[in-house]
C-alpha cells in the first residue's frame, strides 16, 4: 500500500483504503471496550501517519490526550506528537493538555521534562504561555536542573515571549540567564544565545552585560584550534551555529563603549577575515559553508556598526572576491550583502569598483534569484558619476528580464532617471524607452511622474513633445506611449508645430491613428487631448469637431466617453477665443511632493529595503524642483448649476440630455466657466478659526456678516457623509441670483479619474426672501484620503450690489474616522507595527487654550477616534485609535497627546499606514487644544 | 521547516510560527512547487513573500526551510545537512522510506536538533544520546511494536 502511495499510481485507491482504516479507528475509540494504553498508541499513531499523508483528521484528540497521562514514555512521547503536529494553538483541548505538562514538568524526570518543554515550545499558544511563562525561567536558572533540560527551557520561554512577550516576566532570571553565556556546556550557551538575543531586542537595557560576555565567548571560540571544541566543532570550523548566534546578538547593540571590550571584538572581526584567506582545511562544501556563515554575519556586524572604515573596506574586498567565485550561493550572499554595504558612506566607494562584474553577472547568470540580486545591487551602489551606465545596463536587461522581476526593474530605472538627471532630455528618453521596452510593467505612477517633470520644465517641453511625436510614429506602440503623448501634446504640441512634419494636423492623426486600439481610460485622455488641439491650433478645429461629432463618440456605450465628447462639442462650438484659452490653459506645475514611484517601490518591497530613503530626499531637494504627483493633486470640484455662470447662463444645450446629471470632470468646466466670469473670493476673515472649530463637531454657525448667516449640520458613516447647509437672509430684501458652490480646493484637476472626493450637491432656489432661510445639501464621499477641505463660494446680489464670499467647508479627513476599541496589548503592538519614520508624525506646540482634561478627551472623541483608557502607562497622557474609511482603503491610526502642564505644551504623535494621513490628522488635530 | 518529496509529496512538516490549516496547506503547496521548479544547479536561496527560503536536494527529497530576512542562509543550509547527518546515523544510511515509516523518529530528532525554530544541540553525540536513552527506555518498557509499516496498512 505505502508502496502505491509513493509512487502515486492510484489515487481513488489510496483513499479508499485510509477511509477504511479510518472509519475502523473511529469504531475501535467509540467502541464499549476500553482500549489499552498500547492500542490507543498505535491508532493514534496510524492517524498522525495518515495526516503526514496529506489527508485531514478531525478525530483522535482526546486519546491522544490521554495518552499524556500514561507512565509509559513511548505512549506519552507519542501522545506529545501528535499534539504537536495537530493541535492548533487555540484548541478546547489546550486545558487538558496543560494539565499533563505541568504534572511531567514537576515529575523531576529529565526525560519526561524535556517532552513536556518540546510540547509547549512546539504549540506555544497563549493558554500555554498563561500557564507556565512564570514556571519555565525557574527551571531555567535553577542550579539543579539537567543541561538538556536547560537548553528546551530556554528556547521554550524563547517561543512564549515570542508569542506573548507581556506573559513573560523579567525579573531577577534575566541577570543569571545572560550568565549562561559563560556556561561549560556549549550547548546550553547556544540555547541561551538564542533566548538572550529575543529578549535584548526588546528590552536593550536589561541585557546590556551580555554584550561583553557575548565578546569574550566569540573569542574564545575564534582562537581555538579546530578540534579544541570536540563536538562542537563541525567540518574543521569550531561551533559555527554559537558563532552565528553570538554576532546576531551583538548586533542589537551598538559598538562596545569599553576601549577594551571593543578593542577585543575588532580581533576577534580580524581573525574571521583573516581566516577567511587562509587556504581550507577540507575540500567539503560543509567546511566552506560553516566558516562563510560566521564571515558573513561578521561581516553584517561590521555593517552594522558601520564605524570601522577599516573593516568595512576589508569586508567589501572579501565579498568583491565571492562576486566570482564559482559557488552560485557565494556569489547570490556577496550580491546581497554589498547592498547593505553600499549605504555605508565608508565603503560606496569601494562597491563601486566592482561594478563591472555585477553587470556582468547580470548578463551571465542563469539563476533568476541570482541576477535579482545584482539588479539591487546596482540600484543601490548607483550614484551621480555612473547613473547612466547603471541605467543603460538596466534597460538593457530588461529586453530580456525574466517576468517576474520586470516591474520592479520598471520601477528602479524610472527612480534612478529622475534621481540622477543632469539632463532632462535623457530623462524623457530612458521613460520612454521604459515604455518602449516594457509598457505593460510601466505602472501609472511612471508615466505620471514623467508627466509631472516635463510638465514642471520649460527646458525639456520642446524635446518631450518632439522624442514623443516621433515614438508614436512607430507601427506598433504601447498604450502607455499613447497616453504620455496625448498628455504631452496636447499641451506642448504648439512647441513642434512650426515644423511641417509635426504641423498640427499631423499630430492630430497621429494621435488618432490609435485611438481605436486603446482602452477606454486612454480614450478619454485622447479626448481631453483633441480639445486642447481645438485652443492650441485653431485650424484644425474642424476636423476635430468632425471627428466628436461622429457617431462612434457622440453615441458611444461609454458614459465618461460619450459625455465628454458631448461636452467638448459644445465647449468648442459656444466658447469665444479668450475663453477657450483661459479654460484649456496649460496646465499648472505641479506642487512639489514625495514621488509616488518611490512609495511604490517601498510598498512592493516593504519598508526599509529601500536603503537610500533619506538621501534621496535630500537630493531631491537640492535637484528635483520639477517632482509632482498628479494622483494626487485630484479632487474634483463639484457646482450646482445656476443661471448665472455656468454653461447653461451662456446658452449652452442642457448637459444631462444623454449622460447622468455632471458630477465631477463635467463640471469642472463649469467651475472654471465662472471662475472667468467672476472670480471666487478669497477667503472671508476669521473663517480659518471657525473651521478650526468643526474639526471636532459636526453642527453649527459656520460664518455670520450682517447680511448672511451660514448655519451647518452634518453626519458622517464610514466613507459617507452628508451635510445640510443653512443659509439664512438676515435683511428684510430679497437676494438675487443666490449662487452657492461648493469648489474641491483649488486642484481642479484635468482627468476625472483622481479624484479623492466625491461631493454632491442639490441647486438652491435662486432667490432667498428677507428673513428665510434655504437649506442645501451636500452628499459626500470619500473616495481616498485628501489633504485640502472644499472651499463654499456663495455669491448674490443684496440691493444693487454684487456679493461675493468663500469659506471652507469643514469637510476633513477626520471626519471618516471610525472608533476602534483595543487593549493594552494590541495598542503597543500595533504602535510598533507602525515604527517607519515616515508613518510617524509628530507636533509639539503651546497650549491655546487651558489645559483641562476633560475637554481635551471630549476633542479627541469628537476628532472621531476612539479614547482609549489604561493604555498610556501615564495616566495623564491620551491615547486613541481608529480607522479612516474611504473608498479605496481602510487606514488605521493611533494618536498619543502627552500635556505638559508646566510648560503648557502638548507633545502630539500620530503613527498611520500612510504619510501624507499622519501629517494631515497631525495638523489638524493641533489646531485643537 | 518542510521535507517533501521529487514528486511534491510531502513527507514532515515543522511550523514555528502559529498559523492555520488553510494557510500551511497553501504555504505548502507554493513552497513545493517554487522549489521543485527550480533547476540543479540553481542556489539555494531564494526569496519568497517576506521570507528567505534555504533548500537542498538529498537523493529524492528538498529538504526546505522558511527563515526571516535577518537571519544567515548559509549556516541554515548547514542546520539541514546536520540533520541529515543524524538522520544518517540514527538510521544508518537513511532514505526516504525510514522518514516515511519512522516518521515519528524523525520528529524526535528533530526536536531535540531544533526547538522553536532555532538550534537547541549542535553536537550530533548529544543529540544522538538523547534518542538513544529514549529507545532504551522504550526496550525497557519491554514492548514488541517494530516497525510501524506492517502493523499500520
Amino acid at each position: 500500500m505505502c508502496v502505491l502511495l509513493i509512487s502515486g499510481k492510484s489515487k481513488e485507491a489510496e483513499i479508499k483504503r485510509i477511509n477504511k482504516e479510518l472509519a475502523n479507528i473511529r469504531s475501535k475509540f467509540k467502541g464499549d471496550k476500553a482500549l489499552d494504553g498500547y492500542s490507543k498508541k498505535k491508532y493514534v499513531c496510524k492517524l498522525l501517519f495518515i495526516f503526514l499523508l496529506g489527508h485531514d483528521i478531525d478525530f483522535g484528540h482526546m486519546e491522544a490526550v490521554n495518552l499524556l497521562s500514561s507512565n509509559r514514555y513511548t505512549e506519552k512521547q507519542i501522545g506529545y506528537l501528535f499534539i504537536s503536529v495537530l493541535v492548533n494553538s487555540n484548541s478546547e483541548l489546550i486545558r487538558l493538555i496543560n494539565n499533563a505538562i505541568k504534572n511531567d514538568l514537576a515529575s523531576r524526570n529529565p526525560t519526561f521534562m524535556g517532552l513536556a518543554l518540546h510540547c509547549i515550545a512546539n504549540v506555544g499558544s497563549r493558554e500555554m504561555a498563561e500557564a507556565f511563562a512564570g514556571e519555565i525561567p525557574k527551571i531555567l536558572v535553577a542550579g539543579d536542573t539537567m543541561d538538556s533540560v536547560k537548553q528546551s527551557a530556554a528556547l521554550c520561554l524563547l517561543r512564549l515571549y515570542r508569542t506573548s512577550p507581556d506573559l513573560v516576566p523579567m525579573g531577577d532570571w534575566t541577570s543569571r540567564v545572560v550568565h549562561l553565556l559563560n556556561d561549560q556546556h556549549l550547548g546550553v550557551v547556544t540555547a541561551a544565545t538564542s533566548l538572550i538575543t529575543t529578549l535584548a531586542q526588546k528590552n536593550p537595557e536589561e541585557f546590556k552585560t551580555s554584550v561583553s560576555l557575548a565578546v569574550s565567548r566569540l573569542s574564545r571560540i575564534v582562537t581555538s584550534a579546530s578540534t579544541d571544541l570536540q563536538d562542537y566543532t563541525y567540518y574543521f570550523v569550531p561551533a559555527p551555529w554559537l558563532s552565528v548566534k553570538l554576532l546576531r546578538l551583538l548586533q542589537c547593540y551598538p559598538p562596545p563603549e569599553d576601549p577594551a571590550v571593543r578593542g577585543r571584538l575588532t580581533e576577534c572581526l580580524e581573525t574571521i577575515l583573516n581566516k577567511a584567506q587562509e587556504p581550507p582545511k577540507s575540500k567539503k562544501v560543509q567546511h566552506s559553508n560553516a566558516k562563510n556563515a560566521v564571515l558573513f554575519e561578521a561581516i553584517s556586524l561590521i555593517i552594522h556598526h558601520d564605524s570601522e572604515p577599516n573593516l568595512l573596506v576589508r569586508a567589501c574586498n572579501q565579498l568583491g572576491q565571492f562576486l566570482q567565485h564559482r559557488e552560485t550561493n557565494l556569489r547570490y550572499l556577496a550580491l546581497e550583502s554589498m547592498c547593505t554595504l553600499a549605504s555605508s558612506e565608508f565603503s560606496h566607494e569601494a562597491v563601486k569598483t566592482h561594478i563591472e562584474t555585477v553587470i556582468n553577472a547580470l548578463k551571465t547568470e542563469r539563476d533568476v534569484s541570482v541576477r535579482q540580486r545584482a539588479v539591487d545591487l546596482l540600484y543601490a551602489m548607483c550614484d551621480r558619476s555612473n547613473a547612466q551606465q547603471i541605467v543603460a545596463e538596466m534597460l538593457n536587461y530588461l529586453e530580456t528580464a525574466d517576468y517576474s522581476i520586470r516591474e520592479e526593474i520598471v520601477l528602479k530605472v524610472a527612480i534612478l532617471a529622475e534621481k540622477y538627471a543632469v539632463d532632462y532630455t535623457w530623462y524623457v528618453d530612458t521613460i520612454l524607452n521604459l515604455i518602449r521596452i516594457a509598457g505593460d510593467y510601466v505602472s501609472e505612477e511612471v508615466w505620471y511622474r514623467v508627466i509631472q517633470i516635463v510638465i514642471n520644465r520649460d527646458d525639456v517641453q520642446g524635446y518631450a513633445a518632439k522624442t514623443v511625436f516621433e515614438a508614436l510614429q512607430a507601427p506598433a506602440c504601447h498604450e502607455n506611449l499613447v497616453k504620455v503623448g496625448g498628455y504631452i501634446l496636447g499641451e506642448f504640441g504648439n512647441l513642434i508645430a512650426g515644423d511641417p512634419r509635426s504641423s498640427p494636423l499631423i499630430q492630430f492623426n497621429l494621435l488618432h491613428s490609435k485611438f481605436h486600439l486603446c482602452s477606454v481610460p486612454t480614450r478619454a485622455l485622447l479626448l481631453s487631448t483633441y480639445i486642447k488641439f481645438v485652443n492650441l491650433f485653431p485650424e484644425i478645429k474642424t476636423t476635430i469637431q468632425d471627428v466628436l461629432r461622429s457617431d462612434s463618440q457622440l453615441k458611444n456605450a461609454d458614459v465618461e466617453l460619450q459625455q465628454r465628447a458631448v461636452e467638448y462639442l459644445r465647449l468648442s462650438t459656444i466658447a469665444s477665443t479668450d475663453i477657450l484659452a483661459t479654460v484649456l490653459e496649460e496646465m499648472p506645475p505641479f506642487p512639489e511632493r514625495e514621488s509616488s514611484i518611490l512609495a511604490k517601490l517601498k510598498k512592493k518591497k516593504g519598508p526599509g529595503t529601500v536603503t537610500d530613503l533619506e538621501e534621496i530626499k535630500k537630493e531631491r531637494s537640492s535637484d528635483m524642483n520639477g517632482s509632482a504627483e498628479p494622483t494626487s493633486v485630484n479632487a474634483s470640484a463639484v457646482s450646482t448649476p445656476s443661471p448665472s455662470a455656468d454653461l447653461l447662463g451662456l446658452g449652452a444645450a442642457p448637459l444631462t440630455n444623454s449622460a447622468p446629471p455632471p458630477s465631477s470632470s463635467g463640471s469642472l468646466l463649469v467651475d472654471v466657466f465662472s471662475d472667468s466670469a467672476s472670480a471666487v473670493a478669497p477667503l472671508a476673515p476669521g473663517s480659518d478659526d471657525n473651521f478650526a472649530r468643526f474639526v471636532c463637531k459636526n453642527n453649527g454657525v459656520l460664518f455670520e456678516n450682517q447680511l448672511l448667516q451660514i448655519g451647518l449640520k452634518s453626519e458622517f458613516r464610514q466613507n459617507l457623509g452628508r451635510m445640510f447647509i443653512f443659509y439664512g437672509n438676515k435683511t428684510s430684501t430679497q437676494f438675487l441670483n443666490f449662487t452657492p458652490t461648493v469648489i474641491c480646493s483649488d486642484d481642479l484637476h484635468f482627468l476625472k479619474q483622481f479624484l479623492c472626493l466625491n461631493l454632491q450637491t442639490k441647486p438652491v432656489d435662486p432667490t432667498v426672501d428677507g428673513g428665510a432661510q434655504v437649506q442645501q445639501v451636500v452628499n459626500i464621499e470619500c473616495v481616498s484620503d485628501f489633504m485640502e477641505a472644499p472651499i463654499l463660494n456663495i455669491q448674490f446680489r443684496y440691493g444693487g450690489t454684487f456679493q461675493n464670499l468663500s469659506v471652507k467647508l469643514p469637510i476633513t479627513l477626520n471626519k471618516f474616522f471610525q472608533p476602534t476599541e483595543m487593549s493594552s496589548q494590541d495598542f503597543f503592538q500595533r504602535w510598533k507595527q507602525l515604527s517607519n519614520p515616515k508613518q510617524e508624525v509628530q507636533n509639539i506646540f503651546k497650549a491655546k487654550h487651558p489645559m483641562d482634561a476633560e475637554i481635551t478627551k471630549a476633542k479627541i472623541i469628537g476628532f472621531g477616534s476612539a479614547l482609549l483608557e489604561e493604555v498610556d502607562p501615564n495616566p495623564a497622557n491620551f491615547v486613541g485609535a481608529g480607522i479612516i474609511h474611504t473608498k479605496t482603503t481602510q487606514i488605521g491610526c493611533l494618536l498619543r497627546l502627552e500635556p505638559n502642564l508646566q510648560a503648557q505644551m502638548y507633545r502630539l504623535t500620530l503613527r498611520t499606514s500612510k504619510e501624507a494621513v499622519s501629517q494631515r490628522l497631525c495638523e489638524l488635530l493641533s489646531e485643537q487644544f | 521547516m518542510l521535507l517533501f518529496s521529487r514528486q511534491g509529496k510531502l513527507r514532515l512538516q515543522k511550523w514555528y510560527v502559529p498559523l492555520s490549516d488553510k494557510e500551511k496547506k497553501k504555504i505548502t503547496r507554493e513552497l513545493v512547487q517554487t522549489v521543485l521548479a527550480r533547476k540543479p544547479k540553481m542556489c539555494s536561496f531564494l526569496e519568497w513573500r517576506d521570507l528567505k527560503i534555504v533548500y537542498k536536494r538529498y537523493a529524492s527529497l528538498y529538504f526546505c526551510c522558511a527563515i526571516e530576512d535577518q537571519d544567515n542562509e548559509l549556516i541554515t543550509l548547514e542546520i539541514i545537512h546536520r540533520y541529515v547527518e543524524l538522520l544518517d546515523k540514527y538510521f544508518g544510511s537513511v532514505c526516504e522510506l525510514d522518514i516515511i515509516f519512522n516518521f515519528e523518529k524523525a520528529y524526535f530528532i528533530l526536536d531535540e536538533f531544533l526547538l522553536g525554530g532555532e538550534v537547541q544541540e549542535t553536537s550530533k553525540k548529544n543529540v544522538l544520546k538523547a534518542i538513544e536513552q529514549a529507545d532504551l527506555l522504550q526496550e525497557s518498557q519491554n514492548e514488541d511494536w517494530g516497525g510501524l509499516s506492517e502493523d499500520i496498512l
